[in-house]
């Protein structure tokens, strides 16, 4: 019994300390940084200028701020509503027993060992208006061929783009997370003469409860940072079309070199983005979650 | 998130790691020259680079980067411990702004030395390197203005000539849109090709006085009338399909566009004198068989301006980094290399129309003579060369001007409402 005690008796400062320094270098000292900068002006170029609240006087009255945050947030929306039940059905299907849907899953995992970039960049060659797809379809169907210069389509491109990119990392949560249901739960099911479709719905849905909540936390989330793609498929355009928040940040710091107003939209994005997670967590109770083996 | 931290922070961790610039593994001075990404210019720099190295007893290397990159990069590396010695520029207001912040190194004093060396170059071209009466930079490529470039074998078959005025090139347009053939290849994903346009017609319809405010920052400029005018054709290019329809989502960066032209699915293409490097990457059978034809911007009837003015980058240029350890090899790679025969002949054989005096007898003897003569005599006859106004102007009012282009290209923004968000910016 006294060992046990002892042993709790850990350095506990000092063995948290190599994380607690990371975290403070790559975390809070950025942040730091970016939020003194917001007072400044800097080009890049010497050394910053005190401004005062001059950025964040700009920054109401930036009609792209507004326009920014809300197409961050329609793409956020539009990610999670295509991502969640896709990802959900093929990673359900995909945990099955035949063989051959082991084989197709890897096949469909294949995106996950792309970099964003290089997606990006085959994805812009292949909806190149007059040599990629759109050419071809555009012939056979007659729709417009002009994907990523619409400022109608360019959107849903990038909602699917990363579809393509980001499904097959859902899918395997949800396929490992099937995976975990007790076989008993589906054969007391089927002797009750419950049909495929039933079972998918009364068994596996409310046993990836939980699941569910995680991926939808890591979409929302993450949908923060779906900047490189923007970047690199439409340069958020055409015009100011696709222009998210973050690449609003990016074109204000590094094309028009305006770092202390570029900081203050980055100050924004910190916000916003500590928001939305908080948000998530509270109302998805991710924070209280329990064993899923209740019935079990 | 927090770019600009972390890229500061990447800066500096990446110094922290150990290198003390360039050429740290060995024990000789090193010249580190950083330029865009342009695949046959590279080689005649990096041959240069390896010359003057193996004779000096230097580490000499190039760095590249794309075009958009290489603007950020440069921006950000300048005053930091990872900056080159020597680095490419565009002149004018781009360099200005480097100038004043202490970052270039005045070649005043080594043009002084070397008379014939500074007296090599076209001054005009020179002159764009000069700020508040000092050198801080010297031509490093040929000239480049904008020109409409043509593809022959699809006028050919269609039975047409290219333009010499805009009624005729508006003609053109609706003659090749009936035949189905894109008119104007237009990369629109790139709003700097939309602004060649824009700076054409302005200066045709105006003359270089009206942009010469612009840069100058007198208020009002924006709102000249010239401007409104122009860009109300710009659009009207557009309604009339000039462009055809997929223009918005067409960029230059992949050869996209260069292909479009020569494969005959577009007509013309107004662009940079650099082109002829593109085709010569992207579609060198095109170039080869000559079908690649060339006219100045045609002239505008009832237009205040001469119509052999051009606008474009009257030329590159290199500049020596002030922080550089190696200010002295630096400088004497840029004096030794940059007017030298072998240099000015390299540049000559991959196109390039170098902002030499007295080359046209070395011009007539190239592959490419017929264009390089034709540059030649467009530079050399015009009574102004305007600066692409994206580099003439400061970043930020460039950054704005180019978003808001694309809108009126668009039709999501009028010209007023262009006019009146650029004068703000002033």
């Amino acid at each position: 019994m006294t060992s046990a005690t002892t042993r709790v008796q850990r350095p506990g400062a000092l063995w948290a300390a190599p994380a607690l320094i990371f975290f403070g270098i790559f975390g809070l000292a950025p942040i730091a940084i970016v939020a003194g900068l917001s007072f400044t002006t800097w080009d890049g170029l010497g050394n910053p200028e005190w401004a005062g609240l001059h950025n964040w006087r700009t920054l109401p009255s930036d009609k792209l701020v507004g326009s920014g945050l809300m197409i961050t947030l329609t793409l956020t929306v539009l990610t999670w509503a295509t991502q969640t039940p896709l990802a959900l059905a093929f990673g359900a299907w995909a945990a099955g027993p035949q063989r051959i849907r082991a084989v197709v899953s890897t096949i469909f995992f294949l995106p996950l060992l792309l970099s964003t970039a290089a997606i990006a960049l085959i994805w812009q060659a292949l909806l190149d208006p007059t040599f990629g797809l759109p050419a071809q379809w555009s012939e056979l169907t007659g729709l417009s061929a002009n994907v990523l210069g619409d400022p109608d389509l360019a959107l849903w491109a990038i909602v699917f783009v990363l579809l393509w990119q980001f499904l097959p990392f859902h899918m395997l949560l949800y396929q490992a997370a099937a995976k975990q249901i007790p076989a008993s739960l589906y054969e007391a099911a089927e002797i009750d003469g419950a049909s495929p479709l039933q079972r998918f719905w009364r068994i596996t849905v409310p046993q990836l409860r939980h699941t569910i909540i995680a991926s939808s936390v890591l979409m929302i989330v993450g949908s923060m940072t779906y900047f490189e793609t923007v970047l690199l498929l439409t340069g958020g355009g055409p015009g100011t079309a696709t222009r998210i928040l973050p690449l609003h940040m990016y074109l204000k710091g590094f094309s028009a070199f305006e770092m202390g107003y570029a900081s203050a939209i980055a100050v924004l994005l910190v916000a916003v983005g500590t928001g939305l997670s908080l948000l998530v967590v509270r109302v998805s109770g991710y924070s209280q979650m329990t064993s899923e083996r209740e019935g079990v | 998130m927090l770019g600009s931290a972390l890229a500061a922070l990447a800066l500096g961790l990446t110094t922290a790691c150990g290198t003390s610039g360039p050429g740290a593994d060995s024990d000789k001075a090193g010249v580190e020259v950083w330029m865009v990404e342009d695949a046959s210019v590279n080689e005649v720099v990096q041959s240069a680079i390896d010359t003057y190295s193996k004779n000096a007893g230097i580490d000499g290397e190039l760095v590249t980067y794309v075009n958009d990159a290489y603007k950020q990069r440069i921006q950000v590396a300048l005053g930091s411990p990872e900056s080159p010695d020597v680095f490419f520029n565009w002149g004018g207001g781009n360099l200005a702004q480097y100038v004043k912040a202490n970052q270039v190194v005045d070649l005043t004093e080594a043009m002084e030395a070397n008379p014939e060396f500074r007296d090599a170059f076209l001054p005009s071209v020179l002159d764009v390197a000069k700020i508040d009466g000092s050198y801080y930079g010297v031509p490093m490529q040929g000239v480049l203005p904008v020109v409409l470039f043509y593809n022959k074998k699809v006028f050919k078959e269609v039975g047409v000539e290219p333009p010499t005025t805009y009624s005729e090139l508006l003609d053109l347009v609706d003659t090749f849109k009936k035949e189905g053939i894109t008119p104007i290849v237009l990369p629109g994903a790139q709003a700097w090709t939309e602004l060649m346009w824009l700076e054409y017609l302005t200066d045709r319809i105006g003359g270089a006085e009206v942009f010469q405010a612009i840069a100058e920052g007198k208020e009002g400029a924006w709102k000249d009338p010239a401007i409104i005018k122009a860009l109300e054709m710009c659009q009207d290019l557009v309604e009339r399909g000039a462009f055809g329809d997929n223009f918005s989502s067409l960029t230059s960066d992949n050869g996209s566009a260069s292909t479009v032209l020569a494969s005959g699915k577009g007509a013309m293409y107004l662009m940079g004198t650099w082109e002829i490097s593109n085709q010569q990457e992207h579609n060198p059978d095109f170039l080869a068989d000559g079908n690649l034809g060339f006219i100045a911007f045609p002239a505008l009837e009832d237009g205040k301006g001469d119509p052999a003015a051009i606008v474009g980058n009257p030329s590159n240029y290199f500049s020596v980094n002030s922080d550089s350890d190696n200010v002295d090899e630096a400088i004497d790679f840029l004096v030794e290399t940059m007017a030298s025969d072998a240099y000015v002949e390299d540049l000559i054989e991959i196109g390039h129309v170098p902002a030499v005096a007295g080359i046209e007898d070395k011009l007539a003897e190239t592959e490419h003579s017929e264009f390089t003569t034709f540059t030649y005599q467009l530079v050399s006859e015009a009574p102004s060369f305007t600066q692409s106004w994206d580099q003439a102007i400061p970043p930020a009012a460039a950054e704005t001007m180019l978003t808001n282009l694309q809108l009126v290209f668009l039709g999501d923004m009028t010209p007023e409402e262009f006019a009146e968000a650029m004068e703000a910016t002033q």
